[in-house]
């Protein structure tokens, strides 16, 4: 690990700034818990560390005006399941970002760091597509938004340019369930791993849901991880789920179809058969998990 | 030897009590000072430069751009290391080559596995050192290799040592072969009793190699004087180990080197040897100044020993109640790259707890281009434990005999003759069985997708050399001095059996580790044997200044020492001399100067009567149906202690063997990639199992006195790793009804079983 500079401004605009005169050179530093990991295995050797972890927008979470969320890309797992509106909301995607490491990790790694990061097995990402969620990546041209399905593009790699970082996650507003005729929504996230905890996914499946007063799926999409190259939005398992009250043949044909989209490798950590099979199971299980969250008839 | 016998049926004050580690306090305050601790004034940094090719011809080494660097003070090849001719070890725990544990120490001519030492420098940081390792230029010849022991045993496989032929066998191979040697051993008529057999089961098992998993990664700081003295602070399990072999390898005399002890974090067997510590005293030796030397996680994976990867083809049979009737095993151990896997322990062992009619295990030890096994608890027991025990487990399915049952009609008990050579004496293999029988978990309810598997185990234990020094300071407090490495809580004990004899406050007693210098040779913490052995020095010890106690009272009272007696820490007179009062430990160290000097008592010995253990473990199991995951939910281990001094440290050996086993049927595994380096050198992807993997392990402590030891111990270190494999692999069975004969029982393994079954 070598000595590296260390900055931590308070502003997107500094940091931007700072981003783009290091040309390359610099890392942004949220928990740390990847990036410092790789410096000390000599992986990687930053000039400049710009820590974002004092940045307000970064740092904070908070409901938007139409009832959704705005998670700082830098607020780290244990801060995100003291904040009971979204775990009330969106309990899939703090199950998913607290499945990270330990309770020390726990304290520090962020969903912007475990996103950016650009691991195919990155936990909370599969349940952050299933939730359709948006980050705001600023840059020296000015701030967009992009999916975050869109975010990484191969392992280790995204679609952040030189000077950019990601600021914040957007989520959408959840039917809040009050009424008891009205729709209900639910999220849930699962992942293999061969111990209970300290591990890596093998696989990891992301489903968010939305039940009519029926209990009929208006609306679902399902995330995968560590079956690709990149984490998966799979649309074919969506489709199987909507349009029913997840019966045992839709959980079915949503977890054949998740078997389907899923392209993994044979490697250390599993074969591909393996990971193909249990991304159905996953996808299967964590559907009934968001429908019991939805209220249905799991 | 001296040691006479305690009444077995004694009340103790302190054997079997649980007083606080005299450890513990340090440890749970970071206070306590392991290997990687140690610094000196002047020292600088020593690393390893490690071969990237499993198999190559060095032709050459050229160091000359390293020496050249600013901050460099030495670098070292095999060149600056004596040449060392063939002779066999009596020191470690398995058997060692001097010259193979020089060559593996670093790499002579050939590099014979990925990892493999080829170099190292010393310099005044470890980033300088880690640029000089880099500016070495090493020319390789790369050269075929061969990763597993099927491939190494083909015809055309190459050869790892051009002058290596199988030993055991005749007539003598004129050609070389990757077989160091075949052994075998048995009772009977092994082929006649299978033939006898209603029912006969062959199966083939495979096993991959293993770490120990201790924490505190190997470390060392080394001096080398001008006058040719060296020190040596090193974490093994064996600092008088450490001291004969690199004596040898260097070209030392023993008297020259000191080594000091320092904190063990872990060892299970995978420090009975050297790596750094020979490299560290060369480096010193030619920088002048003291060197240390850590390894980092990787290195330790990477080029210390893990446990053999084994295949083992095994034929058991019974009749149809049950009685087993022959068996025979072979069995196939990887050494890694020079000879010495414990396949000949396997051998022994496997078929220990059964009294079979006939029975014939041969063994072969491997060479194979990948890191030199090294020892781990119970060496070689448990993978041919978990092909006995699972078959063990089919027959008594097929017989319709529950599996302990099945055990209990079978087992070896005291008078029975071992296929290892001698009848067995008093052993509570009985004794286990029956209490794991009664054992509310054996009976007690599964749930949904859980299965329930049993499994004996057998270990023989050590005894080997020991020596004690006790010393009576003026107020009447003793110190306790051994030379043995405490791994296991073993100050503690050692300082209770002082107690005891003494009659004191185990307060009184403070237990040291000297180094090799204050204490007589003491062999390695290895074999579950300090305990016992080196139980047995400090008890000769203590008897030692008992009898110079009663001296000094004899003397302080004008009588006969005969008409002394010492009980309850006190001299007493036995014939009931008028106003005699009794004078305890203190009044008579009080007076030490005046009555001949300070007390002080020793012993050092051979320990003989060593007592066998066996243990029966229970393990429940609940597989995941569709993702083949498999969870242990309750876990009971049962263990023949002989006598528990510390029942604490007892359960957790119990404890951690089991964890251990669990941790290597269930995910662990060394994985190589084709070109022989291992892909997972770090404790991500090498899985051991994590607190939240385990539920609570109960135990029961099972004490059949060994009535040779003085207290009555046997080593309880060792067997407690031998059961869990065939236990999970059983439990796996009774949920699934699949018999998986590979290991580990990864998910994904497990998945594939239950899928065929299904199909
Ligand atoms: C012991 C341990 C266990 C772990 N277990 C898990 C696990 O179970 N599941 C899992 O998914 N991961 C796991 N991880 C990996 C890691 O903790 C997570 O990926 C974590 O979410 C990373 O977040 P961070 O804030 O620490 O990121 P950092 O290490 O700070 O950053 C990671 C990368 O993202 C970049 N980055 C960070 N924030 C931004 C931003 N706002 N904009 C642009 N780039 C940014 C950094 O430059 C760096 O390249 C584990 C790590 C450790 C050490």
């Amino acid at each position: 690990m070598n000595g590296s500079g260390y900055e931590a401004p308070r502003t997107v605009e500094e940091t931007v700034t700072l981003l783009q005169q290091a040309n390359g050179a610099a890392r942004v530093l949220a928990g740390g818990t990847d990036l410092l990991a790789q410096m000390k295995m000599g992986m990687t050797s930053p000039a400049l560390l710009i820590d974002v972890k004092k940045i307000p927008e970064l740092a904070s979470i908070e409901q938007t005006a139409d009832g959704g969320f705005r998670i700082g890309a830098a607020v780290c797992g244990a801060a995100l399941a003291e904040h009971a509106a979204l775990v009330a909301a969106w309990p899939g995607i703090v199950e998913a970002a607290r499945l990270i490491g330990s309770e020390q990790i726990q304290g520090r790694a962020s969903l912007g760091g475990n996103l950016c990061n650009g691991s195919p097995a990155a936990d909370s990402v599969p349940a952050l597509i299933a939730a359709g969620a948006t980050c705001t990546i600023a840059g020296p041209g000015g701030t967009r938004s992009v999916a975050v399905e869109d975010v990484i593009t191969a392992p280790g790699k995204t679609c952040l340019a030189t000077g950019e970082l990601v600021v914040d996650f957007r989520l959408p507003p959840r039917p809040d369930g009050s009424d008891a005729r009205a729709a209900k929504a639910g999220d849930a996230y699962l992942r293999m791993i061969p111990r209970s905890e300290m591990d890596i996914a093998i696989v990891g499946a992301g489903v968010s849901l939305t039940l009519d007063e029926a209990g009929v799926c208006t609306a679902a999409r399902v995330g995968l991880g560590a079956v690709a190259a990149t984490p998966l939005r799979v649309d074919a398992a969506a489709a199987a789920l909507i349009g029913t009250t997840l019966d045992d043949a839709a959980l079915a044909a949503a977890g054949e179809a998740a078997s389907a989209a899923a392209r993994p490798i044979d490697d250390k950590r599993g074969t591909i058969a393996y990971r193909k099979q249990v991304a159905g199971v996953l996808t299967r299980r964590a559907a009934k998990i968001a429908l019991a969250r939805a209220g249905g008839n799991g | 030897m001296a040691t006479a016998e305690v009444d077995q049926q004694k009340k103790f004050k302190w054997i079997g009590t649980r007083p606080v580690r005299p450890d513990g306090l340090d440890k749970v305050r970071g206070r306590a000072n392991y290997g990687a601790d140690h610094a000196l004034p002047g020292m600088i940094w020593g690393k390893v430069l490690r071969s990237p090719h499993a198999h190559a011809r060095i032709v050459s080494i050229d160091t000359s751009k390293a020496e050249a660097m600013e901050g460099v003070h030495a670098v070292i090849t095999a060149a600056d290391l004596p040449e060392i001719l063939s002779e066999e070890s009596k020191i470690g725990e398995g058997p060692t080559n001097f010259r193979d544990l020089s060559h593996n120490v670093i790499a002579r001519e050939k590099a014979l596995y990925h990892g493999h030492a080829v170099a190292a420098v010393a310099a005044t940081t470890s980033a300088i050192a880690q640029q000089a390792l880099e500016a070495i230029q090493v020319e390789y010849e790369v050269l075929p290799h061969v990763l597993e022991g099927d491939d190494a045993q083909a015809p055309d496989a190459p050869i790892l040592h051009d002058d290596l032929f199988t030993k055991g066998v005749e007539p003598r191979p004129t050609r070389p072969s990757n077989v160091a040697s075949r052994t075998e051993m048995g009772r009977g008529d092994a082929e006649a009793g299978l033939a006898k057999a209603d029912h006969v089961i062959t199966r083939s098992f495979r096993t991959k190699a293993v770490h120990q998993g201790y924490i505190e990664p190997h470390a060392v700081v080394a001096t080398l004087g001008e006058d040719g003295r060296a020190t040596v602070w090193a974490s093994s399990q064996g600092h008088f180990m450490i001291r004969a072999y690199c004596a040898k390898l260097l070209g030392m005399d023993q008297s020259q080197i000191k080594v000091i002890p320092a904190e063990i974090g872990g060892g299970f067997g995978g420090k009975t040897t050297v790596y750094l510590e020979p490299l560290a005293i060369a480096l010193s030796g030619k920088a002048g100044r003291p060197v240390k030397m850590v390894m980092s996680r990787e290195e330790v994976f990477r080029a210390t020993g893990p446990a053999s990867a084994t295949r083992i083809e095994l034929r058991m049979g019974c009749t149809k109640d049950g009685k087993l009737t022959g068996a025979h095993a072979r069995l196939e151990y990887e050494a890694g790259a020079f000879p010495g896997s414990p396949v000949g322990a396997a051998v022994m062992t496997l078929f220990a707890p059964y009294d079979i009619d006939g029975c014939l295990a041969e063994g072969y030890d491997i060479v194979v281009n990948k890191c030199k096994v090294a020892a781990y608890r119970a060496p070689g027991a448990p993978m041919a434990a978990y092909a006995v025990e699972t078959v063990v487990d089919e027959l008594a399915e097929k017989c319709g005999i529950d599996p302990i049952e099945f055990r209990l009609q079978n087992a070896s008990r005291e008078g029975t003759q071992s296929a290892f050579g001698p009848k067995f004496k008093r052993i509570g293999n009985i004794e286990t069985l029956e209490a794991a029988k009664a054992h509310p978990h054996y009976s007690a309810p599964l749930g949904p997708n859980q299965g329930r598997g049993v499994a004996s185990g057998f270990w023989f234990n050590g005894g080997m050399q020991s020596s004690a020094t006790v010393q009576v300071a003026d107020d009447g407090t003793i110190c306790v001095v051994s030379g043995n490495p405490d791994i296991g809580g073993s100050r503690a004990s050692l300082a209770m059996m002082a107690a005891e004899e003494f009659g004191i406050d185990v307060k009184l007693v403070d237990p040291q580790i000297a180094d090799t210098s204050v204490v007589g040779f003491s062999d390695l913490t290895g074999g579950s044997r300090v305990t016992f052995a080196t139980g047995m020095a400090v008890v000769d010890a203590c008897r030692d200044v008992i009898r110079q106690l009663r001296e000094r009272a004899a003397s302080i009272w004008g009588i006969e020492v005969d008409a002394v007696k010492w009980s309850d820490g006190a001299a007493r007179a036995t014939n009931g001399d008028a106003g005699l009062e009794p004078l305890s430990l203190r009044d008579i160290a009080l007076k030490a100067a005046r009555t001949g000097g300070p007390i002080s008592g020793r012993a050092s010995l051979t320990a003989r009567g060593v007592g066998m253990a066996f243990a029966v473990h229970i393990c429940d199991v609940e597989v995941d149906p569709e993702t083949g995951k498999v969870d242990v939910v309750r876990y009971t281990t049962v263990q023949d202690a002989g006598r528990a001094i510390h029942p604490s440290y007892v359960e957790g050996q119990m404890q951690g063997g089991a964890a251990q086993g669990i941790g290597w049927a269930l995910n662990e595994e060394y994985i190589y990639d084709a070109d022989g380096k291992m892909e997972n050198p770090g404790f991500l992807d090498y899985r051991m199992p994590v607190a939240s993997d385990l539920p609570m392990i109960d135990t029961v402590i099972v004490e059949v006195p060994n009535p040779t030891h003085p207290y009555g111990v046997r080593g309880v270190g060792e067997v407690p790793i031998v059961p869990p494999i065939p236990a999970v692999v059983n439990a796996v069975h009774a949920a699934t009804g699949v018999r998986i004969t590979e290991l580990p029982l990864s998910p994904p393994r497990v998945l594939a079983a239950m899928d065929a079954r299904r199909n």
